[in-house]
């Protein structure tokens, strides 16, 4: 075995002893206790109180639009902040990139805007 | 503070097959957000097709130039220009136009507004020529994306019905995690030769291949099944058939043609010209990816219902086809390969462009079964006959271009000694044979149901029709010229300059 390989083991070994605890804390637990369910114990918990309705419910997911947005926009401040930094080393070449970059982007959100995406309807 | 930094030296003119694709969807998403009403909708198909044929002829005028000049690598060596990307972005630009010609006549009678259709296909082209002109496993890996991101849209584009949204969340996953598989070979690839570039890498593996090969051998598998995956090569192909099936026929003749193209590109210049130094590594993976593909493509075409999982797996086993030129790596092989893929093109959008005609809206789109082409011949001859030439092409029928393209991949095989390669080949496209045969015999054997609609050919799909049974015609009466070209289409290492 290369010594590049050998620096896993320590890894691999950490692995193992962690599904091991896992692996024996729970399977000692469960060879030990008692089990005598009822219908009481098996409610869902909802902080002692009786639950209402059913576990399952439906989210509203139409925040994922503006969620969407905000990676663009992300994505954008992330290229301009290093860009901005050094402004002057890259020149009109930079310039010119970094318009058609942010050009880019906000045809997104100008699409995003006409689809009438930033309506909360 | 040092100076200015040193800007790349951009080949714009080598790179229009890309930019036209690129500019023409920007221009038409932004106009979709400008202009109201329906004007841009209605001229959408039309500025797609003469952005495609832009695009081609970029293509065609950077075919002409490397006849003289030699090919090089642009943008600091992130791109390669030569004849072998022009060839398959003129494949790729070619599915487009043909694509497009179906699109409009799918849409309509399914109350599709809108031109996000052609802009997904224009991305998607434009990410495919990308893969096909990468010189560098980064920028390889961005066309790959481009090219699948919008294709997993366009599987989904009938959101509203359940087995599109199978086919696209499907695609997805499986896309996603195949993806991840190729960037995880790209990382081991650049710890084991310290570069990234395709040219530098070819160098690299030429002068010193290393004693510890783990870490390189590691890489390009896991690089292998990354683009294995992208064009459904056995073990990689269980997406398809639920893939093909669920997504809109002309999406799905898209995805046949110009992915497969693209994806076959990547495969041929990686294992060519960067690692042909490990020929002896990777031909037996190719030689089990293609034994593979052309046994199960061609078996479990034979008992599926539905028409476009018989495509589907057909069009697996004709992966095993293409398979078989690029394990023989030679001259021969790799421009029976991009025959192949070409030729493939016509006859897979025509195919589906039969199926687009053929689908009724509303809930019938989740089920396209034989019986739906029971007495097509007494209903609609010229169909019935554009769609047995398609099949007979791909069951490899003289004077069609599917037999010269089977011909010369088989040849190429043989050249280089694996004949139970060329047998099972063989073998198998007569098994095929007889699945292509049972459509045919349900056209004109089966007397058509008296209830059934009268089918409408639009205009673009006719046209479509047209132009695929030429070119598959054309190419199996005249090969040659385009023969010549997909053998002088040889990927060649471009090295640092």
């Amino acid at each position: 075995m290369s010594d590049f390989l050998r620096s896993y083991l320590t890894v691999a070994i950490f692995g193992g002893a962690a599904v091991a605890l896992v692996a024996i804390s729970l399977g000692l637990a469960r060879v030990l206790r008692p089990n005598r369910p009822s219908a009481q114990k098996l409610l869902n918990y909802e902080s002692g109180v009786d639950p209402v309705g059913s576990g399952y419910s439906q989210d509203q997911v139409r925040y994922y639009l503006f969620a969407l947005l905000f990676v663009m926009f992300d994505v954008e401040a992330l290229f301009i902040f290093p860009w901005a930094v050094r402004l002057e080393v890259y020149g009109l070449f930079g310039l010119v990139e970094m318009a058609i970059f942010i050009f880019i982007l906000t045809l997104g959100l100008v699409y995003a805007w006409r689809k009438g995406v930033l309506r909360w309807a | 503070m040092t100076g200015p930094i040193d800007v790349p030296a951009v080949d714009w003119a080598g790179l229009l097959p890309i930019t036209s694709l690129v500019v023409g969807a920007v221009l038409a998403l932004l106009a979709a957000a400008m202009v109201p009403g329906r004007l841009v909708e209605r001229v959408a198909p039309a500025f797609t097709l003469s952005v495609a044929l832009v695009s081609m002829g970029g293509s065609v005028a950077l075919w002409q130039r490397l006849g003289d000049d030699a090919p090089f690598a642009t943008i600091g060596g992130a791109v390669a220009v030569d004849r072998f990307g022009a060839f398959v972005a003129l494949a790729v630009a070619a599915a487009i136009v043909l694509s497009t010609l179906l699109a409009p006549g799918w849409l309509r009678p399914r109350g599709h507004s809108g031109v996000e259709l052609y802009v997904l296909l224009l991305l998607s082209g434009a990410g495919g020529v990308v893969l096909a002109m990468a010189n560098d496993l980064v920028v390889l890996f961005l066309g790959l994306e481009i090219l699948s991101i919008s294709l997993y849209v366009l599987a989904g584009y009938d959101v509203a019905r359940r087995g599109a949204r199978e086919a696209a969340l499907k695609y997805f996953v499986l896309g996603g995690f195949s993806s991840a598989f190729l960037l995880y070979g790209i990382a081991l690839l650049y710890g084991a030769t310290g570069t990234t570039n395709l040219g530098r890498m070819g160098d690299f593996l030429a002068g010193n291949l290393p004693r510890q090969q783990g870490l390189l051998l590691a890489g390009l598998a896991l690089l292998m099944v990354g683009l294995a995956f992208k064009v459904a090569a056995v073990p990689f192909h269980n997406w398809a058939p639920d893939v093909y099936q669920g997504s809109p026929p002309p999406v799905t003749a898209f995805m046949a043609s110009a992915a497969k193209a693209a994806g076959f590109a990547g495969i041929l210049r990686l294992l060519v010209t960067t690692f042909a130094p490990l020929q002896v590594d990777w031909r037996p993976v190719v030689w089990v990816l293609a034994l593979a593909s052309l046994v199960l493509g061609s078996v479990l075409a034979i008992v599926q219902d539905d028409v476009r999982r018989m495509l589907a797996y057909s069009s697996i086993g004709h992966v095993g086809f293409i398979l078989l030129g690029v394990y023989a790596g030679s001259a021969r092989g790799v421009g029976g390969s991009l025959f192949y893929l070409a030729a493939y093109t016509f006859m897979v959008v025509g195919s589906f462009g039969v199926v687009t005609v053929l689908s009724t809206p509303g809930g019938d789109d989740d089920r396209h079964p034989l019986s739906t082409y029971r007495g097509l011949a007494a209903r609609r001859p010229l169909l019935a006959g554009a769609f047995t030439i398609l099949l007979l092409a791909q069951a490899g029928v003289p004077f069609t271009s599917g037999f010269v393209a089977k011909f010369v991949v088989i040849g190429a095989a043989v050249e280089e000694g694996t004949y139970v390669l060329a047998v099972v080949a063989m073998l198998t496209s007569v098994i095929s044979a007889s699945m292509y045969l049972r459509i045919v015999l349900t056209m004109y054997l089966v007397d058509p149901d008296p209830r059934a609609a009268r089918i409408a050919v639009p205009a673009g799909a006719a046209v479509c029709l047209a132009l695929a049974v030429g070119v598959t015609v054309l190419a199996g009466f005249v090969p040659s010229a385009a023969l010549d070209a997909a053998r002088d289409a040889m990927p060649v290492l471009l090295g640092s300059p």
